[in-house]
Order: structure tokens, then sequence, then C-alpha cells
């Protein structure tokens, strides 16, 4: 009798084990739907370049050398000290790690990543720049970031690279004569700048601005040759299209595998983290608490007047664009009112974003756990409307979803003399 | 015969156990996608979409048609579209004043850009720039047609992929 009943238990324990083991190692099963959603995520999917109409130097390779030389010259800069690499640093992925960006002072906003944006319409987190060269020169002129004046630049640029910058853009002005070019004049914060700048010719001005300008754009040259490299994800879905089994078991691990199914179905990340850059480039408000110490940040809402409003957007004299042409559609088309630009801001790309922390456009977050713990119960936001609906996920998912979310990491896909100081 | 009785108590005690033991260890495996279908998310679009690229305008004033260029609608890529509108006996209308929007009903919000018809190209055909779909899923582009003489609007259903 008592042999019976031990083989009856023993008998449901072992059923109880068989299952458990089949539900967790049978092979994940994707829909035709999930696969589609799949590709369009697969580095694979990743358009050509796309022309930048407002730059004509955008794939000039003697732009891009100088641009590069530029980006990691700290003489530009108030101090000396300051150079683009310094808040996006080519081992940091184009990051520099911390929450606000210090360059002459700090700044209320984490630095955004190089890689990839050249196929973003819209630059930093507000989208206040329509452009990669329009991007590049604000920080030159912000009192926290590079600290100097687009004066200063241009004599820096005839003392040290006059020859790199004729070869591709012409004769530089004659900027000798003191009294029509002071050391540093620019429309900056700095009063003492502001009023040099005030006192020149709008001739000599707009020579200055120029030079400065085609700074910018042989800057941005460069930057458009840092992509993002494939990933294991990436490995995984070209797997998966091809039916190869064996690679996609080494490319992920079922935990990593359970995660992605997460972040495509019920986490919904994908609504606003798709195409092969993991960015919709839109602006979303997903009620990111304001960081201590700073003021409210309104986001797009006032990106948006800012870049219909700027000297360098794709509309103005010194873009290359045609608006005849179809060119600036995403600037002559942008959605400038409404609540949902109210502290909306623009999702980063998910490529390498285990190696970036911390996150959110003021560094909120130190780890990818806090940013899946407030999206998981989003609370309210501090303006505007909170997109967010809560999640419901379990610990477990939570460590799901950050374990695909390593699988991003993939690194820099360009030449790796374009990755340190020429 | 009490013996035995016991014993399959014990034995139906212990399997109920063993099943609810289980299932709450397997629970964060297969998640509660099995319970209810609405705990899924991702809700997809209407099983019965009438996705055509040709309508009949809501009171049958128009007949009105589009297309993209590319020719599939692209996501997160800004993009034109080109809009036929004809009379409902096919006379193409000609410089009418066209309104566009953009709508996803599953989550409350438009599209990303402020198209418009920004030309017209003649035979009834108005050129639409600023198209971007930034979501997969399911979208509603509504058009209002003013001709001068009569007013009408048209939604076309599309599902980005």
């Amino acid at each position: 009798m008592i042999k019976r009943k031990f083989i009856l238990i023993f008998g449901a324990v072992l059923l109880a084990i068989v299952i458990s083991l089949w539900m967790i190692f049978q092979p994940t099963k994707w829909t035709d739907d999930e696969i589609i959603t799949l590709r369009n995520l697969w580095i694979g999917s990743i358009p050509a370049l796309p022309p930048d109409p407002s730059n004509v130097y955008a794939d000039d390779p003697q732009a891009a050398l100088l641009g590069q030389k530029l980006f990691f010259d700290t003489r530009f800069s108030s101090n000396n000290e300051v150079s683009c690499a310094t808040c996006h640093k080519p081992e940091l992925m184009f990051t520099d790690g911390l929450p606000l960006s210090i360059g002459v002072g700090t700044t209320d906003r984490k630095s955004m990543t190089i890689i990839g944006t050249a196929y973003s319409p819209w630059q930093f987190w507000d989208g206040r720049k329509d452009s990669q060269w329009a991007q590049a020169l604000a920080p030159l002129e912000s009192v926290v970031e590079h600290g100097g004046t687009r004066m200063q630049y241009a004599h820096l640029i005839t003392n040290h690279y006059q020859e790199d910058y004729e070869t591709i853009f012409g004769p530089l002005p004659d900027f000798s004569d003191p009294a029509r070019f002071p050391a540093i004049a620019g429309p900056v914060d700095d009063p003492e700048a502001l009023t040099a700048w005030e006192g020149m010719t709008a001739t000599d001005r707009d020579l200055v601005t120029q030079v400065f300008v085609n700074m910018g754009k042989a800057i941005a040259a460069y930057e458009r040759l840092i992509l993002p490299a494939p990933s294991r994800f990436d490995r995984f879905v070209e797997a998966l299209l091809n039916n190869d089994e064996q690679t996609m078991k080494s490319a992920m691990t079922s935990e990593e595998v359970a995660g992605l199914k997460l972040f495509i179905g019920r986490a919904d990340c994908i609504q606003c983290h798709n195409g092969p850059l993991f960015t919709n480039n839109d602006f979303h408000n997903t009620g990111v608490p304001t960081r201590s110490g700073l003021p409210l940040d309104s986001g797009r809402a006032a990106g948006v007047i800012k870049v219909l409003n700027d000297e360098f957007n794709c509309l103005s004299q010194w873009s290359d664009a045609d608006a005849e042409e179809q060119d600036c559609s995403e600037l002559r088309f942008v959605v400038s009112e409404g609540e949902q630009l109210e502290a909306a801001f623009k999702p980063s790309t998910l490529r390498n974003i285990a190696e970036t922390a911390p996150y959110m456009h003021a560094g909120q977050f130190a780890t990818l756990e806090e940013v899946l713990r407030h999206y998981n119960h989003p609370p309210l936001s501090p303006a505007g409307h909170n997109e967010l609906e809560p999640l419901g996920l379990t610990n477990r998912e939570i460590g799901q979803i950050i374990a695909f979310l390593h699988t991003l990491s993939g690194g820099v896909n360009a030449p790796p003399e374009l990755l340190k100081a020429p | 015969m009490n013996k035995q009785k016991m014993s399959v108590v014990i034995t139906a005690a212990i399997t109920t156990i063993i099943i609810i033991v289980g299932f709450t260890l397997l629970m964060p495996v297969i998640g509660p996608r099995f319970l209810h279908p609405i705990m899924m998310g991702n809700e997809s679009a209407p099983v019965d979409l009438d996705t055509s690229t040709s309508r009949l305008s809501d009171e049958g004033v128009f007949q009105v048609s589009w297309s993209s260029d590319p020719a599939n609608v692209p996501q997160n890529q800004i993009h034109t579209w080109t809009l036929h509108v004809e009379t409902s006996d096919g006379q193409p209308v000609e410089n009418a004043s066209i309104l566009v929007e953009g709508e996803m009903p599953q989550h409350g919000h438009g599209l990303p850009t402020n198209p418009q018809v920004t030309e017209y190209l003649g035979n009834g055909d108005y050129l639409v720039e600023g198209m971007r779909f930034q979501m997969t899923g399911f979208w509603e582009v509504k058009f209002v047609i003013n001709s001068g003489e009569q007013s009408d609007s048209v939604t076309f259903n599309l599902n980005i992929e």
C-alpha cells in the first residue's frame, strides 16, 4: 500500500518536473508579426546614410578629417581644456558617463551619444537643432560647455588650420585687423563678447559666422562616419531569419530572448524604441522626474520654438538646402504646439545602452533597473501628461528585459583611426 | 477500506500542492498571457479593417485615393503622398483646399509631423508633404476636402508594419 502511494507521489513529482523543464526549455516561438518587428529592429534594416542637403560638405573626406581634428582639439574653448570629446568620449560610446555633462561649467542635461545621429532629424533631447552641423556649433558657444566665441574660433582656424580649411572651403577671410575683428566676440551670454560682437559690421560678422558654420559642417562630416556596429541581438535576428537555431542559441540566452519577447510585446517598449536604431526620433513625455536643483524642463515645447527660430536651421541662409526641392521637410512640417510637447524628450537610441549610464535627459536614473522600475510604475509627469501606462512586470521580467538590453552592446562601426585624435 | 480512502485523499492533496507550487514557480516563465488575452498588451488592429487606398468620401461627394512615395509606407521616415480627388462621377477636382490629419486611435495621439498639401499637380492630383508614422500599428489618416462648391471628408485606415 505504502509502495503504491510512493509510486503515485513520485509519478506526480516527476510529471511536474518534466512539464516545468519542457516549459522552460521549449524554444521560443515567434509569430510572423513578431518576425517582421524583429527584422525592423535588426541592424541589417538600417538604410543607407541619408543625405544631409543642408551640408554640401557632409560626404567630403577632407572635411571629415578636419572635423575629426576639431572634435578633439581643446583649444576651441575658453580654458583650453574642453573639446567635443570631453563629453563625447569614444571609449564611452561617445558619451561621458555623467548625469549632467561638465564642460567649462555644468550643463543641465546628460550628453547624448554621437553614434548614428546622422539618421536623426532632430538633435539634442529637445530637438532644438535640426542637423548634426547646427548641433555641433551650439556647445561651442555655450557658456557652460566650450565657453568660447565664434570670433575666437575664426582666429584659431586662421592660426592652426588655414591650409586644411582652404582646401575644402576656399580662401579664409583676413581676420588680422583687430579693430574689425577683436580677439573675442560672438552672440553669447558673456556681455563683453556680446558687446564686441554688436560693435562689428554686419558684413564682418557674416565673414566670421561663415567660418564658424564651416567648422560645424566639417565636424558633422566626421560625426556622420560614427555608426553603430552589429551586436549579439543582430546576430540572433539574422540567425532567426535564416532559420539557424544553433546560432540563435549561441547569440542570446533564454532569459535574454524572454526579455526581447517582452520588449516587443507586453512591455510595449517598441512603441518609441523602434527601427534599427531603437528610437522613433519623436518626442514623448514619460514622466521623468525633474532633477533636484534644476528648474522644470519643458523639453520639446521649448525645443521646437528654438529650432524654428534657429539661425542655423535647415531653412537658414547658412544651410545649403533648397526648400523648393522638398528639402527641410522635417522643419517645414514640424508640430510646433500642443500639450504632447510639454516635458517631452527624444527617446535615446538603445544601441549600446548598457554602456551609457546614467539615463534620461538629466541622468535621473543611475541604472537600467531604475529605468525599468520607472516604466513599470509610471508616476505623474512634472508637467504635461505622462504617456506611460503601468506595465505590471514581475521582478524576473524586469531582469529579463535588462538582460536583453545588454545584447544591444555592439560598439561603434567606424575605422579605429576615427576613434581618437588624428 | 479506510486505509485505502486515506491514501487516495493524501495522494490528491499532495498532487494539488504540487500543481499549485508548480504553477506558482512557472508563472514568471510563462507569464500571465495564458490567463487572459487582454494581458497580452499590444492590441492589434480591428480584424475587419478596411485598408483600401481608394474610398468614397463620408457624404459620397468625392472619390479619393492615395499613393505614397516610396510605394510601401515607411516607418519613421518623412515622405510624400499623392492624393487623387475626383467627383463621384469621375471628374478630377481642381484646386481644392485640403487639410490632413493623422491619428492612432488606439493610442490617442497624432502624427509627429504636421503634413500639408503643398502643390496641385494637375488632373485631380495633390502633393502631400511631411507624412511620417513614428509607430507600427493601426493609423487613420483623414483628409478634409473643400472644392469651393462642396466640402467633405474621407478617412483612410492603414497598418504600419
